[in-house]
């Protein structure tokens, strides 16, 4: 339940958390801290969602990044109704292990290989912000500064995948300078066809406040806020 | 009955650590290594007593849960083998 029942009028963001997520307080913490949004704590056994405005799947190493980064947290008993709802239109961001989650879930393109150079990146990157509008997006402009910490985020799709994404304009944000996890063209995250749902391996959630050392990414959850009540 | 899957990474998908083992070998003087590709190895038993079940079923089953969750077909394939 919303740890905030008293404001009625919130918009209710569910924030799943799977075994080994590892950023799902920070971002219900990132969601609450914009005005018109609560943050509610899903556990990935759940069957029903409830009725949420947006759902977000955090950064974190679900069953251990066992077979491959998101394979079986895809089949989480959550998941049915979390697809469900990104087919419906609805708000889904996800979040380093969470866009590793939506790839395997086929929610978007391609799939995300181990880094080019088999290294763990935990650094500041600075992203663009482009391609088509999304709920996430649409109320940022680059460059943003944030953190990546992954193993695996080199995104990879075939030729005539990537070809369409890019005619699309669905690349939402790009590593400025080059990718240093090795993604082809650079994406640092992306939209589905319809662009309700994004995958990033950047963690907005760990830049919202300035005593953690930037606050870009608080950027993209007012976005959100801004969405939610365009509607 | 005994499955055996292989997954690897689709030609044309870079494999870092297939390329950094290549690099290994070579510097151990095994001049003849042109490529390493790695890969999983996945041994899946099967219950085989259920009426019916034959290599044909068993083939297809399996076929079935590469397709849905041991490999992924964006970037990997895979091959099996039946023993029993």
């Amino acid at each position: 339940m919303s740890s905030n029942s008293s404001s009625d009028s919130s918009f209710d963001v569910a924030v799943v958390t799977f075994p080994g997520s590892n950023c799902d307080a920070d971002l219900r913490h990132a969601v609450d801290l914009v005005d018109g949004m609560t943050a509610r704590a899903v556990w990935h056994k759940e069957t029903d969602l409830g009725a949420p405005d947006a759902v977000l799947l955090p950064g974190g190493f679900s069953y251990g990044d066992y077979l491959r980064c998101g394979a079986i947290a895809r089949f989480s008993p959550v998941m049915d109704e979390v697809i469900a709802f990104a087919r419906a239109g609805g708000p889904v961001l996800g979040i380093c292990n969470g866009f590793q989650i939506l790839a395997e879930a086929g929610l978007l393109p391609g799939a995300l290989l181990a880094n080019r150079d088999l290294k763990f990146l935990c650094q500041s990157v600075t992203l663009s912000v482009e391609g088509r509008e999304t709920p996430f997006s649409r109320g940022v402009t680059g460059p943003l500064t944030m953190p990546i910490a992954h193993m695996d985020g080199n995104w990879y799709a075939d030729a005539e995948t990537a070809a369409r994404v890019e005619g699309e304009g669905q690349v939402v944000f790009r590593y400025s300078g080059g990718a240093p996890n090795g993604a082809l063209h650079d994406v640092a995250g992306l939209t589905n066809a319809a662009g309700n749902v994004v995958g990033m391996m950047p963690h907005p959630e760990r830049a919202c406040e300035d005593a953690l050392g930037g606050a870009d990414g608080l950027g993209l959850f007012q976005s959100l806020a801004g969405f939610l009540q365009s509607r | 009955m005994r499955a055996r899957v292989y997954v690897t990474l689709k030609e044309g998908v870079l494999d870092p650590a297939g390329v950094a083992t290549a690099g290994g070998l070579k510097s151990l003087g095994f001049d003849e290594v042109h490529g390493v590709r790695l890969g999983k190895f996945i041994e899946v038993e099967l219950d085989d007593s259920a009426e019916g079940f034959d290599a044909a079923s068993a083939r297809a089953r399996v076929t079935e849960m590469c397709e849905k969750l041991l490999a992924n077909t964006v970037i990997e394939t895979y091959r099996i083998e039946l023993e029993g």
